[in-house]
């Protein structure tokens, strides 16, 4: 399942309901992804998140099917909030349901390193200095490239 | 068909720097998405930065797409800087 939103969320609620996936799951690996204060700029009080609704969300369902494809996954969750975020707020989760433990870390690694690189959002760094586009990484795109092999 | 047109979307630095969210052009013959990114281009001004600027990426009704494939009319075609999101 895939949510883009601007609420919050609590990642215990999201935790149970993987945890609710069959007697097949033996492992869950979760990430939570949070506003930082140091990025492109110093003293940043927070972000903008801008998306390209429709696409975002096909972009991810793509990489979930994709994950399901090369690993075992039982269930999947992505949620990414979009809008204005504090510091320390919380941006995006991912989690997966596997078998194992090693196809829920790298179905969950993998998900989050191609959303970072594929699905259409841009960050807006806030601070006192003003606003800064966020350029990507080319650790990023290193990272997604890693899972292409 | 009844519409020629081409919507044209843009997103974040882009759609700032341009003052343009979406806009609708006509649709010709034989057209790629370079075709009209250097079109827009030609507009001059902050229009210039699309070609030879910094990577513009392409998606075409919502699927990432290259400066060779073709637009046609009724197609949603998106311009915006490499994406930023996680």
């Amino acid at each position: 399942m895939i949510s883009i939103q601007s609420e919050d969320f609590d990642s215990g609620v999201e935790y149970a309901a993987l945890r609710d996936s069959g007697a097949g799951t033996g492992a869950i690996a979760t990430f939570t992804g949070l506003v930082r204060d140091n990025g492109d700029t110093q003293d940043v009080s927070g972000l903008f998140l801008e998306h390209y609704p429709g696409m975002t969300e096909q972009v991810i369902a793509g990489l979930i099917e994709e994950a399901s494809r090369r690993w075992d996954v039982r269930k999947a969750r992505v949620i990414h909030r979009v809008g204005r975020l504090l510091l320390q707020e919380q941006i995006v989760f991912v989690g997966v349901c596997s078998a194992h433990r090693g196809d829920a870390f790298a179905a969950c690694e993998f998900i989050m390193d191609a959303l970072k690189t594929s699905a259409p959002f841009w960050k807006k760094e806030l601070s006192e200095a003003g606003e800064h586009w966020v350029e990507q990484k080319a650790s990023d795109v290193a990272r997604g490239e890693v899972w292409e092999n | 068909m009844t519409d020629q047109i081409l919507t044209v979307r843009f997103f974040a630095r882009l759609r700032e720097e341009l003052g343009t969210e979406q806009l609708t052009l006509p649709a010709e013959k034989d057209q790629t998405a370079g075709d009209l990114l250097a079109e827009l281009a030609s507009r001059g001004g902050p229009w210039a930065q699309l070609q030879g600027g910094q990577p513009v990426m392409i998606a075409i009704n919502q699927a990432m797409a290259k400066p060779a494939t073709p637009v046609k009319a009724g197609d949603e075609v998106a311009f915006f800087p490499p994406v930023t999101g996680g």
